[in-house]
């Protein structure tokens, strides 16, 4: 998320939910700080959802995410009352979802918020078009207005050409497309994915997932994604919330949530994870020493026997990477008099910054010189250097950047004269 | 023990109720009764206005349009068979009979099993209730019934309706119920109203196990026809209940034959109708 004006778009407070008869006396042993267990003993109701709090911004993906039985279904089902709160309050854009009538809470239903179930949930009976223009036939959107948003959003998730299919005639990845259309068919604020690719094959689940990210991209709404699978939080995720029990354990972005586990639960379920995957070039960058081009081999040479090394990249002064020079030839040009350009390595291995390790390794491991990072418009913003790329992977640290932004430990000194 | 307990006269509290019923209600029951006899014998009168042969063939075409040639080919030859072995009146007064009473159970037990698959509390009170209306013998339901309405065609629809009523009601419920969960949620999480979620999605994913009750209430009333001779209801149950008390083993066979090709032309038909032949396949 950038530092800009974020607009709380739904809080949930001191949500619970209580499963079970006794809910009022569990409630209360639940104020008391009895346990899941203990209060199924004492009253045989089941707490799902045990005090959850928590925000989500406008246009962010929020994740909830936690194993079967950890209340995550039972949470996001709360926000738009499939399921009544036993205690709490849950404000989208400032209003209590739980005071609401059941008038009120139709018209949210209709207009703000859209569900995309694990199971897809198509009526079979149903032609895709008629799935799609489901939640606008039962607002009384006249027949051909309804047709057209409805093939509009098809085309969105890549389906236009299978309106009058049946469900039954699609495959998996296709029907979950169906489940996203007919949701966005709506144009809710909110979209409540819960666990909506998680039936999918992994394959498919992750083309799913990229096209989910660029459609959110594109249309900027707030998602809500329940799923159970880490590296799927970590994928699309812009916050994650950790769910035991039916509690919120962790709430913190996916770099927060790899690198400080704010406790031993979140730590085990994280230390499986690759970090390869996770982990992007910007991550392990070090800031790059570099040279102007203006400024001769003389200088060059100087500067890498200074700081010890071997090469060194250089740069126009707007900090565009225009290549690298080695001391060797430096030594060259500095003997046949020749001026820096002249000895330029300019078939540098590049990458951005947002390239994950796994992409990273083959570059690293034929490069002769660091791998440099650069940004869209050419500017270098760093290089990565083996042992950073190796340490990181251990989980080390020290050799790790949050959010992308190199710190201070990393740094080097780096004016040239 | 029988010394000990009083013998609580239940019987008698039954037939005091009947008689109170009978006498205060009187003239709602004449009006049904004179309702109920209007639409069977008004249906009769019209089905025999057209020529046996010309209604054998409408009805072979109405099997051809909802199920198969092969049911549309049966049909034909089996009503053509009844009409050649001298049946067709009787067959068209139990036609009568059996579709007014199956119109009858319809319309009220659609309604109910709807009701009763949304409202647990109503599920309670309508489950012993048809666990009684099909347990108890049919012939009890003859008698009160006519109290109510004399003998004749009327109590044979009463006893039919009460005797084929269950299994609509209760397929309607389990079809209703039988929908899944997550399709449930769908349409609540879209913000339908009950009636939309019931009239868009649950009704017509019920629609096949729903017809199957239909099936068996149609089947059950033809069951009842011959008990709802006994009481006068006309009709090939009356030509049976004939052939039986006179020893007719012959004529006996012949009209249970036409009893039993007319159910086959029913059950057929309405089987087929439950299923969806667009192609999409249902649950």
């Amino acid at each position: 998320m950038n530092e800009q004006i974020i607009k709380k778009k739904i809080e949930v407070i001191d949500a619970t939910k209580i499963f079970g008869k006794n809910s009022k006396k569990a409630a209360q042993l639940l104020k008391e700080s009895a346990s899941k267990k203990d209060i199924l003993k004492a009253t045989g109701a089941t707490v799902g959802v045990n005090n959850a709090t928590f925000d989500v911004y406008e246009g962010e993906i929020f994740v909830i995410m936690g194993l079967s039985g950890s209340g995550k279904s039972t949470l996001v089902r709360l926000l738009n009352r499939l399921i009544e709160p036993t205690l709490g309050r849950i404000l989208l854009d400032g209003e209590d979802i739980v005071q609401m009538s059941k008038d009120q809470l139709r018209e949210v239903r209709r207009k703000k918020i859209g569900m995309v179930f694990q199971n897809f949930a198509l009526f079979p009976h149903k032609t895709i078009v008629e799935n799609t223009e489901y939640g606008l036939e039962i607002q009384g959107v006249p027949k051909n207005e309804r047709l057209e948003k409805a093939q509009e959003s098809l085309k969105l998730v890549g389906l236009a050409g299978y309106e009058d299919q049946y469900p039954s005639q699609l495959s998996g990845g296709m029907q979950q497309r169906v489940g996203l259309a007919r949701a966005l068919a709506n144009d809710p604020d909110i979209l409540l994915m819960d666990e909506a690719f998680s039936a999918l094959d992994p394959l498919i689940r992750k083309d799913m997932q990229n096209e989910l990210l660029q459609l959110h991209h594109d249309m900027g709404k707030t998602i809500i994604f329940i799923t159970h699978d880490l590296d799927e939080a970590l994928r699309i995720g812009d916050r994650i919330a950790l769910m035991k029990d039916g509690e919120i354990v962790q709430i913190g972005t996916p770099e927060e949530i790899l690198m400080s586990p704010s406790n031993e639960y979140v730590e085990r379920f994280v230390e499986d994870v690759d970090l390869s995957k996770v982990l992007t070039a910007g991550h392990i960058m070090k800031k790059a020493d570099t040279l102007l081009i203006d400024r001769g081999p003389r200088v060059a040479l100087r500067l890498m026997k200074q700081l010890g090394i071997s090469s060194i990249y250089v740069v126009d002064k707007s900090n565009r990477l225009l290549g690298a020079v080695t001391a060797q030839d430096a030594l060259k040009a500095t003997e046949s008099d020749k001026s820096l350009d002249k000895v330029l390595i300019t078939n540098l291995p590049m990458v951005s910054a947002d390239t994950v390790l796994t992409e990273l390794f083959d570059v690293v491991s034929t490069a002769v010189v660091p791998v440099a990072v650069i940004s869209e418009d050419q500017k270098l913003q760093g290089i990565i250097i083996r042992g950073a790329l190796i340490g990181a992977l251990s989980g080390d640290n020290q050799f790790i950047n949050s959010d992308g932004i190199i710190n201070s430990i990393n740094q080097t000194t780096t004016e040239v004269i | 023990m029988d010394q000990l307990l009083p013998r609580l006269p239940f019987a008698e509290w039954i037939d005091h109720g009947i008689d109170w019923l009978v006498t205060t209600f009187g003239t709602l029951f004449d009006g049904i009764a004179e309702l109920l006899a209007g639409i069977v014998e008004g249906s009769v009168d019209i089905l025999d206005m057209v020529p046996s042969i010309l209604l054998a063939v409408l009805f072979a075409l109405l099997a051809w349009v909802i199920s198969t040639r092969k049911i549309a080919l049966f049909s034909l030859i089996g009503l053509l068979f009844i009409d050649y072995l001298g049946y067709w009146y009787p067959m068209l007064q139990m036609l009568a009979l059996v579709l007014t009473s199956v119109f009858f159970a319809i319309a009220i037990g659609i309604p109910i099993g709807i009701w009763s698959s949304q409202k647990s509390g109503v599920r309670k009170i309508v489950n012993p209730i048809l666990d009684l209306m099909q347990t108890m013998p049919a012939f009890v339901y003859l008698l009160p019934a006519i109290f109510f309405f004399n003998i004749g065609v009327v109590p044979g629809v009463v006893a039919s309706v009460i005797f084929a009523m269950p299994p609509t009601i209760r397929l309607t419920m389990l079809g209703i119920q039988q929908v899944p969960k997550d399709l449930i949620e769908a349409t609540e999480a879209f913000g339908s109203t009950t009636w939309q979620r019931l009239s868009k999605v649950q009704i017509p994913l019920a629609k096949p196990t729903m017809m199957a009750g239909v099936n068996q209430s149609i089947m059950l009333s033809l069951s009842m026809v011959v008990i709802a001779s006994m009481v006068g209801a006309p009709g090939l149950g009356e030509e049976v209940y004939r052939s039986v008390t006179q020893l007719k083993t012959g004529q006996g066979f012949e009209t249970g034959l036409s009893i039993v090709i007319v159910a086959i032309i029913l059950d057929r038909i309405t089987q087929h109708a439950g299923k969806n032949k667009k192609g999409g396949r249902l649950l």
